[in-house]
């Protein structure tokens, strides 16, 4: 665990499960003083904080702290339990968790997804968990046989002790097991003898994905449940004026009409009449302070200010002195687009809210924050608000909203519609409802010294602080630095003596978030390009010129040489394709790619071929990394070609799949992936395959046509035969 | 009221005919395993049978279903036992698994007319159908791998 895992008072407590069986829960004294205290309790302490639990009918329940997006946590969490309890894997199910402090993350203090860090943050208190329960299982079963626990195992949820012949299952035990003493420290296995973790297992979820049955939050209905959809400013920040809902009325089905904060939200018996009556509402907007909001200027802003240096993130050695002696210099100039998360679920959020109560269903990553700020809405204590998580149909950190923007709006709709309410937002609100992945701008500039190997670099980077005014902010921004804007520059692997990375951090009315793989998604790209451009200035091969400035760098090294060797570096390909290679290191894990590409005479890129190799640590559901590493490249690979979010006089331009479009099945290229082996730590998965993969693409494109891509999407009109590249 | 058989079973229901027959299926008739996810007939989470063609149900009005069979992912099989849900699961070809019931419908029906479909067949059939985790290589492998069972089936 981490430090602040550590530093709080936690203890492993068994009790019996309503209908018979073993809890194992988390016990933190603070915490359970806090319960008794609480006048939202009435003083009865209760302990909705299990683990695991193990019922007399052999069901073993593992519940998961963190939410099901799509990553497989709803597999691994169970897998590290029952690595050490080794219940009889056909018995295992996954249920979400209550929000409860028992399961905030270890290293984020609150009850959350993202990061790309549940298997860190769960690695080892999952197996613990999994540990103490199989010792009072067998202690159970050796009372009762009157023989010593330590001759006794178990296999597949069954206690046995071999002298005698004697078996038990766990279910048989569970009563028993639950008046046994919790044991403390309990010690885990040594990685060597792991039965599960390490190997590829089926996603406990996917039965419930092929027939319809899986619940997310679009899927949850309620007695009386009304459906409403809200009209939303066109311009962020924009407030209602006044407005006219008589049309709105008159569609049958639509309930009421009602401001609330966010808009004008139109509750309805369901989508549809919703949909109608909200075309039909005439409202009267004050666009407030962003309506002047170009992309088009920002771009241009953007450059003007990457022209100095900025706040200085990092700094070595002497850069601009390096840069001035330098026998050659390149400078450069990328840009990315905001881009929407545009998950296939559109944000959703169920509400119950009573007099003294409120229940909410959501498919959510940030139980803590989204309760907290329900409660606010409600007036009632955090303790009187229940998140159910649902699955998530896509989560990319659209979900972990730090003002938690869908949950707190739909409390407001529900207090104004005194019924359970399903808010929906359509596609259409989710392409242009704001908090996107920043629009960035990245400055560099390099020289080479006499054998054209690069001795300096400089990276002024420009983009909105996502952290500032969040609760993230204490810990994320130091001086003035926003971690997430500089993360994949500041920690730059290659082993250049003079460097510099510093960051402007301009205020825009545009709402900002974490988008998967948050600041790595730019620098990712603009790094890995302009090393591109270094290698290509000074004569390198730039796989060779890599290696050799990662010589420090083992762990890169060892996925870089890999992917080389599989991709076939070097070796002939179809006239007319052109090869292109990067790494990146992101959420502690190491990743490279190589991708082969061609260019039509128009303009069209064909993506043929993705090799990547990562290195994530110890592995615990390969295949798991395997699907992790191929969709975050397939995702990548829709920003690179295909999706921005653009805005004239404040008004966002695009608006569904049609304008904001997806990589489709057409053009998704082979992927292969390769796991380095690793008995390090594991680390995250989730995200670090998506930085690499523009700047493995347009190297590859660079390398076909000699066209260097500076500006993402790429553009097929700037790669047409005769067009300039304009960046 | 408009009459229609929904995954083999006669139904009726006074909903207005103009409403696109996803929302029907969803709220009326509690069937919620086909997805919303552009309303515009973009993505195809929302892809349904009517007699036995792949349709986009968010787009569809419910008129058109009258006196029709409907399929949705509830009626594809009733144990799993479909080859598409098998070789769904084999492969764990989901991930988040909200485009998945579309993705499989719209598979159903590229497999009855074609049911030994090449790459560029599924290309063709498929690249109606949306998955933002990226699924795309792995839905490509189980559709090659049900064909493959289904053949199986066909010659015991």
């Amino acid at each position: 665990m981490t430090a602040a895992g550590l530093d709080r008072r936690e203890f492993l407590r068994a009790s019996a499960a309503v209908g018979g069986g073993l809890l194992i829960s988390l016990y933190v004294p603070e915490l359970e003083l806090a319960r008794a205290q609480s006048p939202a309790t009435g003083g009865k302490v209760f302990a909705p904080n299990a683990f695991v639990r193990i019922g007399t009918d052999e069901i073993v329940t593992v519940i998961a702290n963190h939410s099901e997006m799509g990553q497989g946590v709803y597999t691994s969490l169970p897998m590290l339990l029952n690595e050490e309890l080794e219940a009889d894997w056909s018995k295992v199910r996954v249920e979400p968790a209550p929000v409860d402090a028992a399961y905030n993350h270890t290293a984020f203090g609150i009850q959350m997804t993202g990061g790309s860090t549940t298997t860190t943050s769960e690695w080892e208190r999952y197996r613990k968990m999994g540990a103490a329960a199989r010792v009072m299982l067998v202690q159970a079963a050796a009372q009762q046989w009157n023989v010593p626990a330590g001759s006794c195992h178990v296999e597949k949820g069954v206690v046995i002790h071999a002298a005698s012949g004697k078996k038990a299952s766990y279910g048989s035990l569970a009563n028993a097991a639950a008046a046994i003493p919790v044991p403390s420290n309990v010690p885990l296995k040594d990685p060597k003898n792991f039965i599960t973790i390490g190997k590829k297992v089926r996603r406990l979820d996917t039965p419930s994905k092929t027939n319809g049955t899986a619940q997310f939050g679009l899927d949850v209905t309620l007695p009386g449940m009304l459906t409403a959809l809200v009209a939303r400013a066109p311009v962020f920040g924009g407030k209602v004026v006044s407005f006219d809902a008589s049309e709105s009325l008159k569609v049958p089905g639509v309930r009421t009409v009602e401001q609330v904060p966010s808009g004008v939200a139109v509750i309805a018996s369901g989508f549809w009449p919703a949909r109608l009556g909200r075309e039909r509402l005439k409202i009267n907007w004050d666009d407030g302070a962003n309506a002047e909001i170009s992309s088009t200027k920002m771009l241009a802003d953007f450059s003007s200010q990457s022209a100095s240096p900025g706040l200085v993130a990092k700094k070595a050695g002497d850069p601009v002195g390096a840069l001035a002696g330098a026998a050659k210099k390149i400078t450069a100039e990328y840009d990315v687009p905001y881009l929407a998360h545009a998950m296939m679920e559109p944000l959703n959020c169920v509400v119950d809210l009573r007099a003294d109560s409120c229940e909410i269903w959501t498919g959510t990553q940030f139980q803590t924050g989204d309760r907290a700020n329900a409660a606010k809405v409600a007036g009632l204590a955090p303790e009187k608000v229940q998140i159910h998580t649902t699955l998530l149909g896509g989560g990319f950190g659209r979900r972990a909203n730090p003002a938690s923007d869908f949950v707190m709006e739909a409390v407001n709709v529900a207090k104004a519609a005194k019924a359970p309410v399903k808010v929906m937002w359509t596609r259409e609100d989710d392409i242009r409802g704001g908090w996107y992945r920043p629009m960035w701008h990245d400055r560099f500039a390099a020289g080479l010294d006499a054998n054209g190997e690069p001795i300096a670099w400089t990276h002024t980077i420009v983009g909105q602080s996502i952290m500032e005014g969040t609760p993230f902010e204490a810990f994320g921004i130091q001086n003035g630095i926003d971690s997430a804007s500089v993360e994949g520059a500041a920690d730059l692997l290659y082993g250049i003596p003079n460097l510099q990375v510093d960051l402007h951090s301009p205020k825009i009315g545009v709402p900002v978030q974490w988008w998967r793989s948050v600041g790595h998604s730019h620098t990712g790209f603009s790094v890995e390009a302009f090393f591109d451009e270094v290698a290509h200035a000074g004569g390198k091969d730039p796989y060779q010129l890599r290696r050799k400035l990662l010589a420090k760098q083992p762990r890169m090294l060892g996925v870089l040489d890999l992917v080389a060797q599989k991709a076939g570096w070097g070796k002939p390909m179809p006239a007319g394709r052109g090869r292109g290679i990067a790494t990146h290191f992101s959420f502690d894990s190491y990743v490279a790619q190589v991708i082969e590409a061609s260019v039509e005479k128009d303009g069209t890129v064909h993506v043929h071929r993705v090799v990547c190799a990562v290195d994530c640590g110890r592995v615990i559901n390969p295949d798991t990394v395997t699907a992790q590493m191929e969709g975050g490249i397939i995702f990548a690979l829709t920003a690179a070609l295909k999706t921005e979010i653009t805005l004239e006089n404040g008004r966002v331009q695009q608006r569904n799949f049609h304008d904001y479009p997806m990589l489709r099945m057409f053009e998704a290229p082979a992927v292969e992936v390769f796991i380095v082996p690793s008995e390090e730590k594991p680390t995250g998965v989730g995200e670090p395959s998506v930085p690499p993969v523009a700047p493995a693409l347009t190297n590859a494109i660079f390398a076909a046509t000699g066209k260097r891509v500076r500006r993402l999407p790429i553009r097929s009109s700037d790669l047409a035969a005769g067009a300039e590249v304009k960046s | 009221m408009t009459s229609f058989v929904l995954n083999g079973k006669a139904v009726q229901t006074d909903a207005d005919p103009a409403t696109p027959l996803l929302w029907v299926l969803r709220e009326s008739m509690g069937l919620t395993g086909t997805k919303y996810g552009c309303g515009m007939a973009q993505c195809g989470a929302c892809t349904v049978h009517l007699d036995g063609q792949a349709i986009r149900s968010c787009v569809a009005p419910l008129s058109r279903a009258e006196g029709k069979h409907v399929t949705t992912i509830e009626g594809l099989s009733p144990d799993l036992s479909h080859p598409l849900q098998r070789a769904w699961i084999e492969i764990d070809a989901p991930q988040c698994g909200y485009c998945q019931s579309g993705q499989i419908m719209s598979a159903a029906i590229l497999l009855k007319e074609n049911p030994k479909p090449t790459d560029n067949d599924i290309d063709e059939a498929m690249s109606g159908n949306i998955c933002r985790c990226g699924t795309y290589p792995r839905i490509r492998r189980a559709i090659h791998r049900a064909a493959a069972m289904a053949a199986e089936g066909r010659t015991k």
